[in-house]
């Protein structure tokens, strides 16, 4: 017999990171993985990079349509020069645009203030505000100021609100809300169904008739009772919703360690005397993740179209916060008249769904060991 | 089979006795009551209104003379409609929830199970990712975003259709709440419809259907789709169930007198009764298309037999 030189074992690759691989070869799950990295990134930097913050009340410029072009607009300016000259109780006389500035000249039966131009700083169109002239009466002057530029890349909503910092400030509550609420669920969901899945016999029983129970009511009855209870608060908010989507992944788990505890390598373990604690992190852990991780991706698109869902019907977050579901419905309101407030948050909010899908897809694809 | 069905039913009335009893709990659990306003109701009247309405009793009192109203069919008043009964609310807005959600259904299967097939025969051709890419969207976009852009496109931009309104059943202001209720069933049925039927193709008695000579035609609708039916059939009960009972979204967005509203507007304002009622009649309608599922299972397999 001769002495065969075995080749040297090619490194063993481990299920993730065979995973990895053939995740890395889905085209469509990693271009959603970066495209949703980007979405995060601009969620929770973009806002401090706005020139606008998402409280910020601009009344001259409300329901503006979107532009890349700085406002105010030519026929913006008549109008708010208009206004601030009806505020201060003066006549206008006229007014013309020069060099980049406005001026305006107005007329009054009494002697003007030159404190006047307050009121055309306090415009949101104007800042700067002088006095040029006055006539030796003191009932004719006319006043110059600059102009304020504002961008609104994506328009303002009802109350003159910046809908790009607002969109993206929803984005941040949408996206921790999917995030912090399937973790909620799976926590429980994998607790739970771990357990009745082990502990088996009459505790299982029980158990998931509880769980047959909570799913035969009607899931939306269930999801208004803990916004009910616990009121319109946003950490609650998202516990209520994870507390109610746990219910698939316990009847995932309980029927993964259900079949797990058959395992010969679980019960070779077991007659080889490893302890219950060492089957659990060596055996069970690792194959349960799969699946978990699974439904977790599943779940975060779930969990954001609830959570909008429920903000939709005006019982998720409160103004002046923001989520995608509040955004698309005072969208839904003022489609005749101002489009843009509809097409922006739908636009950020289906295509992450959308990414979230293709992810979880993927994922399945890559972990799922039947495809192999 | 019969019998079967008998003792489902009888089954059927502890499932619906502890939803009955799970419900009323939970909402009289939570805080504030039907005549808790804002601006505060004169102590007296509201008083007057507890009592009428047996408010005042303590809550096992209530829950039994509840319990006994239901067994005879008596739904109670409505609170916070105080001209209306909840039969009545019902007995004017299912009709119209269902002729929506029922039409929705029967397309979503119908177009649905089509998609499905297509897909299925020509796995991994373009016809088979154009149907991927339907179902992947019809699934993905929520509904609350299909129907203001429906209302967009549809309605303000081409005027084919009017924004919204029930407007008698006109054909016209049904298209919209048909539609949106439609898309993600089909998007759901086509897909269960493409796996179960690629599924059901490559099965022994279809080689033996094929290898018999039978015609494209008879091997896929006579002998390969009865095989698939089995997943969509399954679940076609709840979502029926769901359907038929209204959404309140649609019919929000639409104007649609339904009864979809009534479930989240009954909760907020505590109107028990209401409440109640939706979730008795969201009960009965689930129970009663489970129990239809599980006749078809038999009618569709024979192998499934029910003894």
């Amino acid at each position: 017999m001769t002495d065969v030189t075995l080749p040297s074992a090619a490194k063993g690759r481990s299920l993730w990171a065979d995973a990895w691989n053939r995740l890395k070869a889905n085209k469509a799950a990693m271009v959603s993985l970066w495209y949703l990295l980007f979405m995060g990134i601009v969620c929770i930097v973009g806002p401090w990079f706005t020139p606008h913050d998402f409280t910020t009340i601009y009344q001259d410029y409300t329901r503006v349509p979107p532009s890349l072009s700085a406002y105010p607009k030519a026929d913006a300016i008549d109008l708010a020069v208009k206004d601030a000259v009806q505020r201060s109780r003066l006549e206008l006389a006229g007014w013309e645009e020069k060099d980049g500035k406005v001026y305006i000249t107005v007329t009054s039966a009494k002697p003007i203030d030159p404190r006047v131009t307050r009121y055309i700083d306090r415009s949101d169109v104007f800042e700067g505000a002088q006095v040029v002239e006055t006539s030796d009466d003191k009932l004719k002057m006319t006043m110059s100021a600059d102009f304020k530029h504002e961008y609104f890349f994506f328009g303002t909503d009802n109350n003159g609100r910046d809908l790009l910092t607002r969109t993206l400030i929803a984005g941040r509550v949408s996206l921790a809300i999917g995030l912090l609420a399937g973790l909620v669920a799976v926590v429980i969901g994998v607790l739970y169904g771990a357990v009745a899945g082990f502990s088996g016999g009459k505790t299982d029983e029980v158990m998931m008739r509880i769980v047959d129970i909570l799913y035969s009511l009607p899931f939306i009855f269930f999801v208004i009772m803990l916004v009910v209870f616990f009121g319109r608060n946003f950490v609650l908010m998202f516990l209520a919703v994870g507390a109610v989507l746990w219910l698939d992944m316990a009847r995932i788990v309980r029927g993964q360690a259900l079949s797990l505890k058959r395992q010969e390598y679980v019960q070779a373990a077991e007659a080889l005397g490893v302890s219950p604690g060492g089957i659990l992190l060596r055996h069970v852990v690792p194959n349960l993740l799969g699946p978990v991780v699974i439904y977790m991706t599943l779940l975060v698109p779930q969990v954001i179209i609830l959570e909008s869902f429920l903000s939709f019907l005006g019982l998720g977050v409160q103004e002046p916060m923001s989520s995608w579901g509040v955004l698309i419905s005072q969208g839904a309101k003022n489609i005749p008249s101002a489009t843009w407030l509809l097409i922006f948050p739908s636009f950020f909010l289906t295509t992450t769904l959308f990414a979230l899908n293709f992810i979880g897809d993927g994922l399945r694809d890559a972990l799922d060991p039947k495809d192999r | 089979m019969l019998r079967y069905v008998l003792r489902r039913f009888l089954t059927a009335i502890p499932t619906l006795f502890v939803i009955v009893t799970i419900s009323f709990f939970l909402m009289r659990l939570a805080p504030g009551g039907p005549f808790n306003q804002e601006k505060g109701l004169n102590p007296v009247i509201k008083a007057n209104l507890e009592r009428v309405f047996h408010l005042d009793q303590p809550l096992w009192q209530q829950y039994l003379l509840y319990l006994n109203n239901l067994l005879h069919g008596n739904f109670g008043p409505s609170y916070n409609l105080p001209d209306f009964t909840v039969a009545e609310l019902f007995a004017d807005g299912l009709p119209i929830s269902i002729q929506l959600g029922g039409s929705a259904l029967v397309l979503a299967l119908v177009l649905g199970g089509m998609l499905g097939i297509v897909a299925a025969l020509y796995q991994n051709k373009p016809a088979d990712y154009a149907v991927i890419a339907t179902a992947t969207a019809g699934s993905t976009i929520p509904t609350f975003v299909i129907a203001p852009l429906f209302q967009l496109f549809f309605a303000l931009t081409l005027k084919w259709v009017p924004v919204g309104g029930w407007g008698d059943g006109a054909f016209v202001n049904k298209i919209g709440p048909v539609l949106t209720l439609m898309l993600p069933q089909l998007a759901i049925v086509a897909r269960l419809m493409r796996g179960s039927m690629i599924e059901s193709l490559r099965s022994h008695h279809i080689r033996t259907a094929r290898a018999l000579g039978l015609s494209e035609y008879s091997v896929v609708i006579k002998h390969a789709l009865r095989g698939a039916l089995l997943p969509i059939i399954s679940y076609a009960g709840p979502a029926a169930a769901a359907l038929l009972t209204g959404s309140i979204i649609v019919e929000s967005i639409f104007a649609i007198p339904g009864v979809g509203r009534y479930f989240v507007e009954a909760a907020l304002n505590r109107d028990y009764t209401l409440v109640m009622g939706t979730v008795v009649v969201i009960a009965i309608f689930t129970i009663v298309f489970n129990l239809i599922v599980d006749i078809l299972y038999a009618v569709v397999d024979p192998r499934v037999r029910y003894d």
